[in-house]
């Protein structure tokens, strides 16, 4: 019956199964954590969830708190109050020996690599292996499997002094799926390399999350890793959650300013200094308005600004603009000067509205 | 072989060299047997360490600090009804090993503790998030990562241990240091000084290559 009940509803083997309400990967629920001596809380309260299969980010400011908090997921940091829950297991409640045969079942990669020097390549894959007591041909086998799956056939035999920083990461990456694990911490797991180098990880984390079906939870202060990875975002600040949603949605209309400067890092549309004060002013009778119009779906390759001009007849000044893309949700900002009677601008305004468009005055520090 | 030297006093060189060999490699053995562990446990009784605890970490530190403030020379005979327990015998050389051993630990704990904690905290994070025990992370982790240090510090131990062992006269403990006084310093014979020290210089030296050689070897940064 069960098998029947499964073929009836099998998808493609290329495709993930149908997402069924399960429970969340993660779950973080009202996490503290003071550093004695320290003036504040470095978490002051943080609640998340993390659902199976996506890639969840979280972004902030050197010493917003993310390293402690996703030290809290595998109890490495133990918080004064809350609860982490991984795989609907409540951790803060088992004792040693079960957090460590979780943690096996948590992988880790790090900033810094934190490869042991003193072994090989090989080596340092094999190292949760042998802590979990794999026999040595089991453990040799899962080598052989993990060195291609990173690209590091050539490499099995070196020394991490002997590996360029992205090489070094990909061994920490193929180490911390050594043990099959089905979630992935990543703590700024590219900030230490170059942008070139940090695409390739990227890139390759994408692909392992996609074949491996991995629940990835990753910090990062870069806004750039977000947008390149990420399903789902939360910005933390001062040990708290400010913001939190998908990722197209907090790129397109964030909320908090330090959220829109995090933004602003990767789709850079602030006008060019200079150009406001350059600006013309408005003629008898007009007004100047500076607007920030957010296309986003359809309407993002419709010809709507000069549309706009025509019906309303505003003109309309681009003072900066930008078509971007996430995933495959294609989004255009831009940020206008727009001149002509008030009713018209207002007129005009509430029409791409209509549109499904946002648009807003242009927010302070853009202009 | 060293036809400047009357037959009778090459016997007691090549003696003498067999005493310091003796009392320099025994002293060092025990002194790793008993200062890794030693240090280990100081280590991983530190703030921040594997389980950090004040009550262990502070008396033991003390005790070492303790023994390694003593003069050798001083030690020696300060120690004399413990070595008499150990030994049987307070004079001779292998009672000589004794002191020269409890000199050695304490004084190879201290650099053990340092190469241990020139292990970088984040493989050792790594190790704990990988489900590691404290016992795997010691035996897998924290050992092998400091092993060229370690190395370093048994080194200079046994060079430290030629000198001191060239007191162990003062217990009867023999060993070239010793026929060196009685006979190029107390009787006179500047070639029996001068192929003493040309010998020490020479195993000082062998000692410190070897060593060098043996990090070098398990170096791998
Ligand atoms: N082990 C620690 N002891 C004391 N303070 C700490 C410790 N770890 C982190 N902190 C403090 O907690 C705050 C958050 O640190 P962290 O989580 O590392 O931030 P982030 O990873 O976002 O840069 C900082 O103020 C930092 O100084
Ligand atoms: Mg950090």
């Amino acid at each position: 019956m069960v098998s029947g009940f499964r073929m009836m509803f099998d998808h493609p083997a290329t495709e993930a199964p149908a997402a069924v309400a399960t429970d969340p990967a993660i779950r973080l629920t009202g996490l503290r954590r003071r550093f004695p001596g320290a003036p504040a809380p470095a978490l002051d309260g943080v609640s998340l969830e993390v659902a199976a299969g996506e890639v969840f980010g979280i972004v902030g400011r050197s010493g917003a708190g993310k390293s402690t908090l996703i030290r809290c997921v595998n109890l490495l940091e133990r918080p004064d109050a809350g609860r982490v829950e991984v795989l609907g297991r409540d951790l803060t409640a088992v004792d040693e020996a079960g957090l460590r045969a979780a943690r096996r079942g948590i992988g880790m990669v790090f900033q810094h690599f934190n490869l042991l020097a003193s072994r090989s390549v090989a080596g340092n894959i094999a190292f949760p292996l042998e802590v979990a007591g794999l026999p040595r041909a089991e453990r040799e086998a899962r080598v052989a499997e993990l060195l291609p799956l990173v690209g590091l056939q050539a490499k099995r035999d070196a020394y991490p002094a002997q590996l360029s920083g992205g090489q070094k990461q990909r061994v920490g990456i193929a180490r911390a799926l050594a043990s099959r694990p089905a979630i992935l911490l990543c703590d700024e797991a590219t900030s230490a390399l170059d942008p070139e180098t940090t695409a390739e990880i990227l890139g390759l984390l994408r692909e392992l999350r996609a074949r491996l079906r991995l629940t990835v939870l990753l910090i990062t202060h870069e806004m750039a890793v977000v947008k390149a990875l990420c399903d789902r975002v939360a910005v933390l600040e001062a040990g708290r959650v400010i913001e939190q949603g998908r990722v197209f949605e907090v790129f397109t209309r964030p909320q908090a300013p330090t959220t829109r400067r995090f933004v602003a890092e990767v789709i850079g549309n602030a006008v060019p200094p200079g150009t406001l004060a350059a600006l013309p002013p408005p003629g008898p009778g007009e007004v100047r308005r500076l607007l920030r119009v957010l296309f986003a779906g359809p309407h993002s390759t419709r010809a709507v600004i000069s549309e706009a001009s025509r019906r309303f007849g505003l003109d309309l000044n681009i003072l900066a603009g930008r078509i971007d893309a996430i995933g495959a949700e294609p989004f255009g900002i831009m940020a206008l000067a727009a001149y002509g009677a008030p009713a018209a601008v207002t007129a005009a305004t509430g029409w791409m509205q209509g549109l499904g468009l946002t648009v807003e005055p242009l927010p302070e520090g853009e202009g | 072989m060293l036809p400047w030297l009357s037959p009778m006093l090459q016997d007691l060189l090549v003696e003498a060299a067999w005493q310091t060999l003796f009392m320099v490699g025994a002293a060092a053995g025990i002194a790793v047997l008993l200062g890794l562990p030693l240090a280990l446990l100081l280590q991983a009784t530190a703030p921040g360490g594997l389980a950090p605890s004040p009550a262990v970490n502070r008396p033991l530190g003390l005790v070492v600090n303790a023994v390694r403030s003593v003069p050798f020379i001083i030690l020696m005979v300060a120690i004399v009804p413990f070595t008499r327990l150990v030994a049987g015998t307070s004079i001779g050389t292998g009672a000589a090993v004794v002191p020269l051993a409890l000199a050695a630990t304490a004084f190879i704990v201290r650099l053990f503790e340092n190469a241990l904690r020139e292990v970088d905290r984040g493989v050792v994070e790594a190790a704990r998030a990988m489900g590691a025990t404290r016992l795997q992370i010691i035996a897998k982790v924290l050992v092998p990562e400091a092993l060229p240090g370690l190395l370093a510090a048994v080194t200079v131990t046994l060079v430290s241990l030629v000198g001191y062992s060239a007191m162990a006269g003062a217990v009867g403990g023999g060993g070239l240091g010793d026929l060196g006084i009685r006979f190029g310093y107390q009787r006179f014979m500047p070639e029996v000084m001068a192929t003493v020290v040309l010998i020490l210089i020479l195993f000082v030296q062998g000692l410190q290559s070897l060593g060098d050689w043996l990090v070098r070897r398990l170096s791998r940064r």
